[in-house]
């Protein structure tokens, strides 16, 4: 893991120095006073040789030191810290519902195959990874904000509210945390919309594959031996198939998380959410070079760290996994 | 109709298997029956339908197939006629099933000794965890060393250790009826006489009916009582073993038994004329007719009757039937 | 002599064997099309988006591009069925133009990082070793960003605009490919007889062009159409969130991104272009579902 995030910092300094884009002109605007531009240049470093550069990104990337933004004048990780619990908080919520709908739909669509709720179950599956993320977000909005008022439509909290005292920055737990139920409330109903729009993604492909593998499982002999016990119908799916069934929906789970990253990107535009996802988008649009490497990095820091976890996991249901 | 025996009788069995080729005939009225304690071998080719009537005797038949119609009598009770919860109190209870690959029909998931303590646990109705004393001592029955092959995964058992695992959970429940299906088939030459005497002494001891399928008549002959023949989803013979390999009626069975090398046999081998029909579009009557040496017109039409030709010896031939179709 | 004697009938015998799925069983496979109703669906709205690609000037009086003030942000009529922008542009017009666009994307993309997935993946998957070690670790590594993030970064840093967003995108497709491509790579090199054309002196070259590139290479085409509906979605995502196609380019993701300003009065601007890229993703998606069932041996029975 060690050796793939050199490599993650190597692509990613990569794509900020050696592809020519011209972020001194960017801030300083296109006719700049030739001085200034020395002067910036000099104050990023641009003016050093590239081995040194990257010499002092990585050692700075191991301790977290990303420099810092041209754009907001923080430290990047800074930023980050401030950043990414709304991420977090966002994906994980995103992540829990999928998990839970989208392995419900999927093994229910398994034992009840080609029965009405599968039908239904595959058509919503097929619609949920055919739907842009970002075009969902405006229609959630666009229907539950705009035209039924049920639910607002940006913002982590109401603009009058005072968000919970600060823990760890994700206003569900520090609303849990402080006892502040209100501000629980109302982060929740901010959370419901985009979470929903995040997660509905993310469902579809975790129910298609819990199915798959479920129909897989089910054709196996032991299946067989386990209703030969006598074992009830439900035992048999829960104890005997869906634990096999889950290995490879484990799998699917951790890629799909990288695509809840990208999604949460997409998802914190629409819902004017302050996440990492947006800051990097405004760091790009800017080319604030420090914050997008460490923001990019950052996400790939947490997406690696998220199929280590499913690696263990892997080893915890499949005894064969284990050494 | 009287029970021809007091443990199993089975009559008339018909099982379909619905395939985008069409429906598969493979039980076409199967007849079968035992008796408390006795072992009963199953013999016949490869797709004859030896394990399909094992598995319709559990009901286990699943989509795409279906048991159309006949009757098990099991114990005094026409398991046709339980509803699935009160079959899923006779399954691994008063019947256990041993399959042929032992390996892929353990759970990979879980290690043997809960494997074998689930089957203990439901019969008497406990918690799992209770009856890991009597798994390890079910491993001990059937001569694994208990403390390291509790903890064991299916992937780290050899075949025979594999069929021993299946063999204690099959008799764990001590069921009165253990179906062994082609129980050696899938290991080497060396372990199947192992599995097969290990299965002998303990069968004895605990004294439960067993039904082995199996395609090889050497085996058969060594372990069972009675022997039922089939080809392709009928029965065609049955009779004590000693019978049926001094006296073989059927022209199947008498083409089976000279396919069979043994040492010191001197006239030639032989393997039956043709191939076993497509059961897609079985032909008319006898299903046997295109191979059989002695075909007569009416097994053309006809399905011949199973019926006594002698004494505790049933045929399916109209060479022998007293009844040579109908209306002549 | 031998080996003019062995290689084209080699030849044949593994053209025939790898046209085996669709050939020896060609009426099932047509059959089991018909008989998946969504496949059909899939595959009528795939064509549809070809044609309109193709034909999209003879299909509309306007232009994409012309703005046209006095006709701004109507609402669909008969005149303008999907509704007029905030420059007085034809919505309709402009999602049929986009069809361009995306059908440009989907064939550059799928072409440039299927070639670089097949063939990094068959090299690391014949050559093995430290070959495969180090184009693997490479793959690795793009692997470990969300896609989608990486993507993003290519294409700002880039610049953005529609060719840079298919340098972006095809940078981080060719994973996807190369892994499966490797993977096939590997089960075909262990095959006896590419051991026995060895034996009679088949140059490397020659054994990954005809015997391990055809072998390998249907499954990753299956893998290629099942992802041209992420292709059209990433792209859409970068053009919505500014960092690919830009205006006044009638890329969808644009013209959704377009909209936004005028979701609540004029929700028409950003729904019709946010339906089509939904309609030709599940398009993709039904006909590439499809193509994996009839392909599925264990579907097939």
């Amino acid at each position: 893991m060690i050796l793939v995030l050199f490599g993650v910092s190597c692509i990613v300094f990569f794509i900020s120095h050696i592809i020519p884009a011209d972020p001194v002109s960017a801030i300083l605007g296109g006719n700049a006073p030739e001085e200034a531009i020395e002067k910036m240049e000099e104050k990023l470093g641009y003016n050093d040789p590239l081995p040194t550069q990257f010499y002092n990104f990585i050692t700075g990337a191991v301790v977290g030191d990303f420099g810092v933004s041209l754009r907001t004048n923080n430290p990047v990780m800074e930023d980050i810290k401030r950043y990414f619990p709304t991420t977090l908080e966002l994906t994980f919520l995103a992540m829990i519902f999928a998990i839970i709908t989208g392995l419900t739909l999927g093994i229910l669509s398994a034992v009840f195959r080609n029965k009405m709720i599968d039908q239904i179950s595959r058509i919503f599956s097929i619609i949920g990874v055919s739907m842009p993320v970002f075009w969902t977000g405006l229609l959630l909005l666009l229907f539950f904000y705009y035209k039924l008022g049920i639910l607002p439509g940006a913002g982590r909290i109401g603009f009058f509210s005072s968000p919970p005292d600060h823990i760890t920055g994700m206003y569900l737990v520090d609303s849990i945390l402080t006892g502040n139920w209100s501000a629980f409330k109302e982060t929740i109903v901010h959370l419901v919309l985009p979470a929903f729009c995040l997660g509905f993604l993310a469902t579809a492909s975790i129910a298609r594959t819990t199915r798959s593998s479920m129909l897989d499982v089910m054709k196996q002999e032991y299946i067989m031996t386990a209703k030969s016990k006598g074992l009830k119908n439900s035992v048999v799916i829960i104890r005997h198939a869906l634990r096999n069934a889950l290995i490879p929906t484990v799998t699917i789970i951790g890629l799909t998380f990288g695509s809840l990253l990208g999604g949460a990107v997409l998802t914190e535009t629409v819902f004017s959410l302050p996440g990492l996802g947006r800051y990097i988008t405004q760091g790009l649009l800017s080319l604030d070079y420090n914050s997008v490497m460490g923001g990019t990095l950052y996400f790939a820091f947490v997406y690696s760290l998220v199929n280590l976890i499913v690696d263990i996991l892997y080893a915890v249901l499949d005894p064969r996994m284990r050494v | 109709m009287e029970a021809r025996a007091n443990l199993l009788d089975v009559s008339n069995l018909n099982v379909v298997f619905y395939t985008y080729r069409g429906v598969i005939k493979a039980l076409n009225g199967v007849e079968l029956w035992m008796n408390k304690g006795e072992r009963l071998g199953v013999v016949g080719e490869t797709g004859c339908g030896k394990s399909v009537t094992s598995k319709s005797v559990m009901r286990l038949i699943e989509e795409p197939g279906e048991i159309l119609s006949g009757d098990i009598i099991f114990d005094g009770r026409n398991l046709m006629d339980l509803s699935e919860a009160e079959m899923r109190k006779i399954r691994g209870n008063e019947m256990s099933i041993i399959f042929q690959e032992p390996v892929s029909a353990l759970n990979p998931v879980m290690n043997v000794g809960f494997q074998i303590a689930e089957v203990i646990a439901k019969k008497k109705n406990t918690r799992i965890k209770k009856q890991y004393p009597a798994a390890a001592e079910m491993l001990e029955f059937v001569g694994l060393d208990s403390e390291r092959v509790m903890k064991m995964y299916p992937h780290e058992l050899s075949g025979g250790m594999a069929q021993r695992v299946m063999i204690a959970m099959g008799l764990a429940p001590q069921p009165k009826l253990l179906i062994a299906d082609e129980p050696t088939s899938s290991l080497d030459v060396t372990i199947q006489s192992q599995i097969l005497s290990l299965l002998d002494d303990l069968v004895s001891e605990l004294g439960n009916a067993v039904m082995l399928i199996s395609h090889d008549m050497g085996v058969v002959a060594e372990f069972c009582d009675k022997v039922l023949v089939m080809y392709a989803g009928n029965s065609v013979e049955y009779a004590s073993v000693k019978n049926l390999f001094r006296n073989p009626i059927h022209p199947y069975t008498k083409g089976l038994l000279k396919a069979v090398p043994r040492i010191g046999r001197i006239d030639e081998l032989k393997a039956i004329k043709g191939t076993v029909p497509d059961l897609v579009d079985p032909p008319l009557g006898c299903r046997f007719h295109k191979r059989c040496p002695n075909v007569i017109d009416i097994c053309k039409v006809e399905l011949p009757p199973f019926e006594e030709i002698e004494p505790d010896h049933y045929v399916a031939c109209y060479n022998y039937s007293s009844d040579k179709g109908g209306d002549q | 002599m031998a080996e003019i004697d062995t290689i084209p009938k080699t030849k044949k015998e593994l053209w025939l064997k790898r046209m085996k799925p669709y050939f020896e069983d060609l009426n099932h496979t047509i059959d089991l099309w018909k008989r998946n109703l969504l496949a059909v669906i899939g595959t009528v709205i795939i064509a549809l988006f070809i044609l309109t690609a193709i034909f999209a000037p003879l299909l509309t009086p306007y232009s994409p591009i012309e703005q046209n003030m006095s006709v701004k942000l109507q609402a669909p009529s008969w005149e303008h069925p999907f509704g007029t922008d905030q420059f007085g542009r034809d919505i309709y017009t402009r999602v049929l133009y986009g069809s361009r666009v995306a059908v440009q994307i989907i064939l550059i993309i799928t072409f440039v990082s299927g070639f670089i997935g097949i063939s990094v993946g068959i090299i690391a998957g014949y050559y093995g070793g430290i070959v495969d070690d180090i184009l693997m670790r490479i793959t690795d590594m793009f692997l470990a960003f969300p896609r989608l993030i990486l993507a993003m970064a290519f294409a700002a840093m880039l610049g953005p605009s529609l060719v840079n967003v298919i340098i972006a995108i095809s940078c981080v497709m060719w994973t996807i490919y190369a892994r499966l491509a490797r993977a096939e790579a590997i089960k075909v090199k262990k095959q006896p007889y590419i051991e026995s054309i060895k034996s009679i002196g088949g140059s490397d070259l020659r054994i990954i062009f005809l015997h391990i590139l055809p072998m390998s290479i249907s499954p990753v085409l299956v893998q290629i159409t099942l992802r041209m509906g992420t292709i059209i979605i990433t792209a859409a995502s970068l053009g919505f969130l500014g960092l690919g196609a830009q205006p006044p380019s009638p890329e969808w993701g644009v013209m959704v991104s377009d909209g936004r300003t005028f979701l609540i009065d004029q929700w028409w601007i950003s729904t019709f272009p946010g339906i089509a890229i939904a309609v030709v993703v599940l398009g993709f998606n039904l006909l590439g579902d499809g193509i994996r069932d009839m392909l599925d041996p264990r579907l097939r029975r």
